[in-house]
């Protein structure tokens, strides 16, 4: 009784039939076994953690964060830049499965767009719990509010991102809509789409990147090398996530047929990370062998400035996870079926070096030393990492709820 | 079809009725559901303080170019009444438009200037800033000779002033021409009035922060709280763009006093500064004094190189 495929009476309507789809699928969804139950509650409880942490700083004004006139984004605009790249990483599943017409991803790509859904939806979370006067929100809509488009980079990362977040919820809902009905999946109704947002993942990190990089007044940003360094990191952390997920699947489900896309996104990652590590490089060059005070803010990050140093372990623990990836994912033994705890190990050092390198690692430094050469410093403070652990965890719900309803059609790929 | 996909369920024995299995699962998920419900609520009552202290008037209140005369008003009239019964303080607020036919331009003689920081504390007072940070929006710089470097600087400075061998750059928004601040603002709540001076509406501002990361002069300020400010202390002389008490969870910045150089005064800071390094006035008046400055003396803009225009002028003798 548990199949998602019910196929409605010949002559119902969609408006009757796409509702009793989504009942169903959020029926099964909550469906499971007691270490699911375990598992939903203890993010629920993170979660409510966070909602309250969130609500306190309303309630009390943002100085409940470490953030300071200097260092005016932290943690949560990190961690926005952050999911902007996991969102946009599961892209690298459709460009094989779409592209390259590799079979075996085909059958499970729609992990990756139930990735971007999640990741768009802590996007959305991170940028509210950064402003200010959420209360004001509907300033920011177009028509109602005042929209400053096409000037302000902000508008328009808000269009890309809830227009990625509706391709990829169009995409989704449609196939599995059409797995209900028992029904074939017209290639006219999703393949463009596809199509189109393979492009636009591309687009929302590089208009991320914009935000920062378009800043004459913060040299740290300030480079063309900030969009295909977002891009290269997001190659890596993104496919690194769907490892591990996939990895995890597998186990708690048995779903089958993973191997081969783990073994494909392993050899993306091992590319990309090496990509990504060439333009860090090459960043690092530039600032130090030309020195002058646009490298104040790249000396503070790697060895402090005049005995201000609270950075510097974020971004060495960041290199030495990234290099040790690297040198793991570039060894072909960690592909064999009986070291995926190594494989495991190797996609969460990616993941974490890349979440630290582009979170604390560039958001931050950006602000030290200030525009008049200021130095003040800034640690999250805790009401911070609870408002992020709660975003996060709403993120996790989001993803194990998609990742459950899209189960029957993991297990048994439809021929399309 | 069916049972060959189905999650295996522990709980589902084969012999029950399908539907009574059902009824109980709903009934369990519900009260589960009802449960969380509740728990969020909880968690964020909080918000419920934070909703009384914005009124539905507020919430509703249109952007400031927007506003009818009437509109104009009645929110005027809502703002003083609120700082009347939230500070204590009989304010006025006026709404001062440019005047026609004025560019207003700052310049400080560098010669001159020792450092006092006599503009900062003005600065504080006159604009009702928040009195437990001692917000202000000047910062002096405590420069070595011989070097325009501000990475050599320090604006946390103390001892007497002015010591032989530095000298002292005070930095407030420079009203640029082409300002950052405004082009990134994604609701348009900071924008460019035509005697140049760049204001923000604080009934329109979200809080993003995005102009207070791309000015290249620290000249804007957040407010992380709300400010306090002693009843006694309010400076009551105030206007809609300017001075008047911010909320809280919204950004600011020097407005050239506004309120007081569009009424034909001088900005708080050139009348506190005991050194006469300050000079104000309107750069399309052939006969002022700021005029023959820009045009005798060796005048210098901060960051030349970034484009922004400013129209703060620094020089020395
Ligand atoms: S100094 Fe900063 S705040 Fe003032 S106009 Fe220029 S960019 Fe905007
Ligand atoms: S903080 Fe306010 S004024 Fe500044 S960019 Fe955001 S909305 Fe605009």
């Amino acid at each position: 009784m548990s199949s998602i495929t019910a196929p409605p009476g010949e002559n119902e309507s969609h408006v009757t039939s796409y509702p009793r789809f989504l009942g169903r699928s959020l029926w099964l969804a909550t469906e499971g076994s007691l270490a699911f139950y375990a598992w939903m509650t203890v993010l629920t409880a993170l979660f409510l953690v966070g909602a309250n942490a969130w609500a306190n700083q309303v309630a009390g004004g943002m100085i409940g964060t470490n953030m300071t006139d200097h260092v005016s984004w932290g943690l949560y605009i990190a961690n926005f830049t952050f999911m902007v790249g996991l969102a946009a990483g599961g892209v690298m599943m459709v460009i094989p499965a779409y592209l390259y017409r590799d079979r075996k991803m085909h059958d499970v790509v729609i992990i990756g767009e139930l990735l971007a859904i999640a990741a768009i939806v802590m996007c959305l979370m991170f940028v509210i719990a950064d402003l200010g006067r959420p209360d004001r929100f509907w300033h920011m809509m177009p028509v109602i509010g005042k929209f400053n488009f096409p000037i302000s980079m902000l508008t328009w990362d808000v269009i890309v991102l809830n227009g990625y977040l509706l391709l990829n919820l169009h995409i989704c809902g449609y196939l599995l809509y059409m797995r209900y009905l028992g029904r074939k999946p017209n290639p006219v109704w999703y393949v463009p789409f596809v199509m189109l947002s393979i492009v636009w993942a591309i687009s929302i990190h590089t208009v991320t990147a914009f935000l920062y990089c378009g800043l004459g007044g913060r040299p740290f940003w300030n480079t063309a090398l900030l969009a295909p360094r977002f891009l290269a990191s997001a190659f890596v952390s993104g496919p690194a996530f769907i490892i591990v997920s996939m990895v995890l699947i597998k186990r708690v489900t048995g779903v089958g047929g993973l191997d081969q896309p783990i073994a494909t996104l392993t050899k993306i990652v091992r590319v990309t990370i090496l990509i990504n590590l060439l333009m860090v490089t090459s960043e690092l060059f530039t600032e130090f062998y030309t020195g002058g005070s646009h490298t104040s803010a790249a000396k503070y990050l790697f060895f402090g400035l005049h005995g201000k140093t609270a950075l510097v372990p974020w971004i060495w623990t960041a290199i030495g996870l990234n290099i040790t990836a690297a040198l793991l994912l570039l060894w072909p033994g960690l592909l064999e079926l009986r070291r995926r705890p190594l494989l495991v190990a190797a996609c969460c050092m990616a993941f974490v070096g890349a979440w630290i390198e582009k979170g604390m690692g560039l958001i931050v430094p950006g602000f030290i030393p200030s525009t008049l050469h200021e130095i003040v410093e800034y640690v999250p403070s805790q009401l911070e990492w609870k408002v992020t652990v709660g975003i996060w965890a709403f993120g996790l719900m989001v993803f194990t709820i998609a990742i459950k309803t899209a189960l029957p059609t993991l297990r048994h790929p439809a021929e399309h | 079809m069916a049972n060959t996909e189905s999650t295996p369920q522990p709980t589902s024995k084969p012999s029950l009725p399908v539907v009574q299995n059902f009824t109980r699962r709903a009934a369990v998920k519900g009260a589960f559901a009802t449960l969380g419900a509740g728990a969020f609520v909880a968690a964020v009552s909080p918000l419920r303080q934070a909703a009384k202290n914005t009124t539905a008037a507020e919430f509703m209140q249109q952007h400031y170019t927007e506003l009818s005369p009437e509109q104009k008003a009645d929110v005027i009239a809502r703002l003083e009444a609120e700082a009347k019964e939230q500070y204590g303080a009989d304010v006025q607020i006026a709404d001062d438009r440019p005047i026609p036919g004025t560019k207003f331009v700052y310049a400080i003689n560098l010669s001159v200037c020792n450092g006092n920081g006599k503009c900062v504390e003005a600065c504080h007072k006159e604009n009702n800033h928040d009195r437990d940070t001692n917000q202000s929006y000047i910062r002096v710089v405590e420069m070595p000779k011989g070097t325009m470097d501000m990475e050599k600087g320090s604006t946390t400075y103390t001892g007497t002033v002015p010591k032989d061998d530095k000298f002292y750059l005070p930095v407030q928004c420079q009203q640029c021409d082409e300002p950052p601040c405004v082009d990134v603002c994604p609701v348009k709540a900071t924008w460019k009035e035509e005697d140049g001076i760049v204001v923000v509406d604080y009934n329109w501002c979200i809080g993003c922060r995005y102009c207070e990361a791309a000015c290249p002069y620290h000249a804007r300020r957040f407010n992380w709280k709300k400010p306090v400010v002693p009843a006694e202390e309010i400076n009551p002389d105030q206007s809609y763009l300017s001075n008047r008490v911010r909320p809280v969870g919204v950004v600011e910045k020097c407005t050239y006093c506004l309120h007081r150089t569009r009424r034909g005064r001088l900005p708080a800071c050139l009348e506190a500064c005991p050194t006469g390094a300050r000079v104000f006035g309107n750069i399309l008046d052939k006969d002022s004094n700021i005029r023959w400055i820009l045009e005798n003396k060796r005048v210098y803009i901060l960051k030349e190189e970034l484009g922004t225009k400013p129209a703060f002028f620094y020089y020395f003798d």
